[in-house]
């Protein structure tokens, strides 16, 4: 018997065949939902030996080691309640915890709520950059969801659609979407013109396809002014939510779109580094997850031109759904990520 | 969580050559190979010394690249990245902006 995690967290013993099933059964869900490509024997044997074996933590290889990106970055550390300055935690990311990369943030973590405030995280932003080394991003939500009312000026899509008022929530979402799209070029604009290394496009999708059109614009116009900016897109989920339905960027439609389509469309508007999803089911084991989360994963690695780093924190990327990760199913994630689906970072 | 993963499948960051390697994919969207291969090229190592800390620890000390420890007289933050810009053949954002602003470039 071996002791594994289920998708919540919590241990159960099962036999090595049961293992073996849930990773077939998982790299099949994906394979169904997808329409892609099925892990190999070769590739389901490899994971059944990372989930099987008895150690607390587990490490890949020599030279499988892929580049580690921050979405949130120095949001983290505040959300434990340690009372430290965001260029500190950046320097101890950089010094003490061996990232590759960094990413300032705040706490309000939305363009729109950033944009009264740009000069002050502009300030801080260009003192951090004196004083590290590391590639630092620059990182917030397009978070479409702030631009309806109450919150927001435009006539909200959640209340509109129970009514039936189709087209009326269909043309709230496309007006978000030109809000959305100013705010993320502002603050992105004066974050890249302090020196910002990259910018972070993250929780991409959150509020559905109009959410992900508002990035993929964002991008073009920002690759427009600034042709050599690095843009970082992180999804919200494995798949775009079609709460518009209609929406399309360069003849596609989103609505529906997964990690291997969406990436095409991510580098096609500039984006340089694409952040994939994959949801965790809390009811399904941590294998099944896993090989889920590896098959799409892979797929998404082959259908891209620009670098693909899995979101492989709490509840995604085969993550159990957990407040305080167990170490020993993160570490397995970290290299079935490396080592099968040959991604180029997290 | 970060931890864990840095530790199980990062590059290492400034411990080695995590933060070489993450510029090649940010500034030429070079896929992780690639970019192993061009850090490796530069410095004059092979790929697998890229995430040697030994190695690494030396090689970044005599090129001056920045280092885990804030040692008197290295190069630090800033001084460090304008090495980097010119061993790697990239622009740095916040190196322009530093010549630009410091009246020197």
């Amino acid at each position: 018997m071996v002791l594994v995690r289920n998708g919540d967290g919590s241990l159960f013993e099962a036999t090595v065949d049961q293992i073996k099933a849930d990773l077939e059964e998982g790299c099949e869900d994906a394979v169904t939902r997808g329409k892609i490509a099925p892990l190999t024997s070769d590739e389901l044997d490899r994971l059944l030996e990372i989930c099987c074996t008895p150690a607390k933590f587990i490490g890949t290889e020599t030279g499988n080691e892929l580049v580690l990106t921050y979405d949130g970055g120095t949001l983290k550390m505040l959300r434990l309640g340690i009372p430290i300055g965001r260029t500190q935690i950046i320097q101890t990311h950089e010094r003490a915890f061996g990232a590759d990369t960094m990413e300032l943030a705040h706490i309000d973590y939305s363009y729109k709520a950033i944009k009264p405030i740009v000069a002050e995280e502009r300030a801080e932003l260009e003192q951090a950059l004196l004083v590290t080394v590391l590639p630092l991003f620059y990182g917030a939500m397009p978070n479409l969801g702030l631009y309806s009312q109450p919150d927001g000026p435009i006539p909200n899509p959640a209340e509109l659609l129970p009514m039936g008022k189709i087209e009326e929530a269909r043309d709230a979402q496309e007006e978000a979407v030109k809000l959305a799209v100013s705010d993320m070029v502002y603050v992105a604009g004066r974050m890249y013109e302090g020196g910002a290394d990259g910018i972070n496009f993250d929780t991409t999708g959150a509020a559905g396809d109009s959410d992900f059109l508002a990035a993929l614009q964002a991008t073009e116009k920002l690759k427009e002014k600034y042709p050599d900016i690095c843009i970082e897109m992180g999804m919200a989920g494995e798949f775009v939510i079609g709460m518009h339905g209609e929406l399309t960027y360069d003849g596609v439609r989103l609505a529906g779109l997964y990690p291997h389509q969406q990436v095409k469309l991510a580098a096609k508007a500039g984006v340089r580094i694409f952040g994939a999803v994959v949801n965790t089911n809390s009811s399904k084991s941590f294998p099944w997850n896993l090989a889920r989360a590896v098959t799409f994963m892979k797929a998404c690695v082959d259908a891209s031109e620009i670098p693909v780093h899995a979101n492989v924190g709490m509840g995604v990327g085969g993550v159990p759904v957990v407040d305080t990760t167990p170490v020993d199913a993160v570490s397995r994630v970290s290299v079935a990520m490396a080592e099968i689906a040959r991604l180029d970072g997290l | 969580m970060a931890i864990t993963h840095a530790l199980a499948a990062g590059m290492g960051g400034v411990r080695t050559t995590g933060d070489l390697v993450a510029r090649m994919q940010m500034s030429r969207g070079m896929r992780l190979g690639e970019a192993k291969a061009y850090v490796a090229e530069k410095l004059g190592v092979s790929v697998e010394d890229l995430t040697d800390e030994v190695v690494m620890g030396e090689v970044r000390q005599d090129l001056g690249l920045g280092r885990v420890h804030a040692v008197a007289g290295e190069p630090k933050g800033m001084e460090a990245k304008f090495r980097i810009a010119r061993l790697l053949g990239i622009e740095i954002n916040s190196v322009n902006r530093f010549l630009k602003k410091s009246s020197l470039g």
